[in-house]
């Protein structure tokens, strides 16, 4: 009776915990934000949804929504066709190898951003590391364009984005049971079938995480599209910075971070069937 | 049969090593050009010298930039830390209703783009007379840092026994004696883990600082965005190479603190 007491104590106090952390969000994360949501569709006293309108109306905009699905996807593509052979060896592997991999993947991970897409200006810019290997090896006569465009931009992306990849691969694969493989072996699948009708399926819950959660995560981006791409071929996020410090467009910008978040948890949400993303931050051993 | 096998291991092999090639390139790629003697971008450079570093510590928008980092990434990982530890304990050891819902509030920030939080916290923070001042970035990187802590902390509180409390509990011991002889003491790599998330994330965030600084409030991230954006300014490479090993020891002590988690 006594310890039941207690116990119901203890528990109405350790729900308060949850306070400071919750109103500082509330108030000081979730108000602005549904306050910016606010200004997208209230104006001047009105309900309007002509800030939206022009997201469809002004075809300057159509193309940069476009631009930026495009540049997700593609980004997606690269990292699971660059992402799926890498978590492959580190499910695959043991010991000091695997730590290595997993070292490999993670150090970037917690590396600037801006140091690393600075890292690549240095790398890919016509005087730099790439193209002046390139030349000096005979491979080229004139540097490559790699920077100030979509090539720079994808570069960019990949490498940012292929831990979001390989992280959610690796969780599944390390989760099938060997013996299936050796199963569809043994019954006389070639190397080829038996990863295609057996583990490639097996692992396409990791894949889908995988996808969705680089696709999410780069509609969302800024710093690598406005250092590494041009300026006539900008991305959401840009668009968004330029209409509130250049054309001081607020409404318009507030639309467009109205979408943006909206697509996000929703892709979020469906990510998080295949996989616990909280996971990527701390949970993976 | 063998063969073919020992033929495909071994492009997988050589192909992951690419792939890791590509990851740590660019990383690596500012190592010589921080060495670098002249003012462009030019590789290889012409000659080496350290004057990048040199003018890093001479010039006050750069240390300053720096100290304005430090003293921000200090006092949210503070806050975020004891907040966020605070609400794990709530979220693992109660049962309340819409418990579920604040779980996702608390990761909120970290799913919505920074871009957005840049934008919507700029504007309403402007309203309170926020922007541009170190409580207001504090205040601004401890929402972003909070779900990183939570995600840490909640990790290795669900995996705790809670009867080691219980028992501390009933042998006499008051609510906050339990918490910090028994709880804290078996949470705390999650805990660490979770601050130096925390304070790297404060550290190295520029999308929402780039909207929340003011003139007095510049952070090494927003200094090194104008050295690279409106310029090519070569002590970004110096600045570079020193946040790398800055990196590269927060994550030494976080994989430690990994491998000492129960």
């Amino acid at each position: 009776m006594a310890a039941t007491r207690a116990a119901g104590f203890a528990r109405a106090r350790v729900e308060l915990l949850v306070l400071p952390g919750l109103l500082i969000i509330v108030a000081l994360f979730l108000y602005p934000l549904v306050s910016l949501v606010g200004i997208s569709v209230y104006e001047k006293g009105d309900w309007t949804l002509r800030h939206y309108q022009r997201l469809i109306d002004v075809p300057a905009y159509v193309r940069v929504l476009q631009r930026t699905l495009v540049m997700g996807a593609a980004t997606a593509f690269l990292c699971l066709l660059l992402g799926y052979p890498l978590a492959y060896r580190i499910a695959t592997t043991s010991g000091r190898v695997r730590a290595a991999l997993i070292a490999g993947i993670l150090v970037p991970f917690w590396t600037s951003l801006l140091v690393r897409t600075y890292g690549w200006m240095v790398m890919l810019n016509p005087q730099g590391i790439l193209n002046k290997a390139l030349i000096s090896a005979g491979v080229l006569d004139s540097p490559l364009t790699l920077i100030n465009n979509t090539t720079g931009v994808l570069i960019g992306m990949t490498q940012i984005m292929l831990p979001y990849m390989v992280l959610p691969i690796v969780a599944v694969m390390v989760r099938l049971d060997p013996a299936l493989m050796r199963a569809a072996r043994i019954l006389g699948a070639g190397p080829v079938r038996a990863f295609l009708r057996v583990y490639l399926p097996l692992t396409l819950p990791g894949i889908m995480a995988g996808v969705l959660l680089v696709f999410t995560i780069s509609l969302g981006f800024f710093v690598i599209p406005a250092l590494l791409g041009g300026t006539s071929d900008i991305l959401l996020a840009q668009l968004v910075e330029v209409n509130i410090n250049s054309t001081l467009n607020w409404g318009l910008a507030a639309a467009l971070s109205t979408l943006l978040v909206v697509t996000t948890l929703i892709l979020y949400a469906i990510a998080h069937r295949y996989f616990r993303v909280s996971a990527l931050w701390g949970d993976i051993r | 049969m063998k063969r073919q096998r020992d033929w495909s291991e071994g492009a997988l092999n050589v192909f992951v090593g690419l792939v890791l090639v590509f990851l740590a390139l660019p990383t690596l790629a500012v190592i010589p050009m921080s060495f670098n003697s002249a003012e462009l971008l030019v590789f290889p450079p012409p000659g080496y010298s350290t004057r990048w570093f040199k003018t890093f510590f001479q010039r006050p928008e750069w240390y300053g930039a720096a100290i304005n980092s430090a003293i921000i990434a200090v006092l949210t990982t503070i806050i975020a830390t004891a907040i966020g530890t605070a609400a794990s304990m709530a979220l693992a050891r109660s049962r309340f209703r819409l418990k579920g819902a604040v779980a996702v509030v608390f990761l909120l920030p970290m799913m919505v783009p920074a871009i957005v939080t840049g934008v919507a916290l700029y504007r309403s923070y402007a309203v309170w007379g926020l922007a541009g001042t170190i409580p207001g970035l504090v205040l601004a990187h401890t929402i972003v840092a909070l779900p990183f802590v939570v995600i840490n902390v909640s990790a290795v509180l669900n995996r705790m026994d809670w009867r080691l409390e219980q028992a501390a509990l009933s042998l006499g011991a008051s609510h906050l004696q339990a918490f910090l002889r028994v709880t804290l003491p078996i949470i705390k790599p999650g805990v660490m883990a979770g601050a130096l998330f925390a304070f790297l994330t404060s550290f190295d965030e520029v999308v929402v600082a780039l909207f929340m600084t003011g003139v007095d409030t510049v952070t090494l991230p927003v200094q090194m965005w104008a050295g690279i954006r409106f310029e090519i300014n070569p002590v970004v490479a110096a600045v570079s190479v020193m946040l790398v090993g800055l990196s590269a020891f927060v994550f030494t002590v976080y994989a430690l603190l990994r491998r000492s988690q129960p």
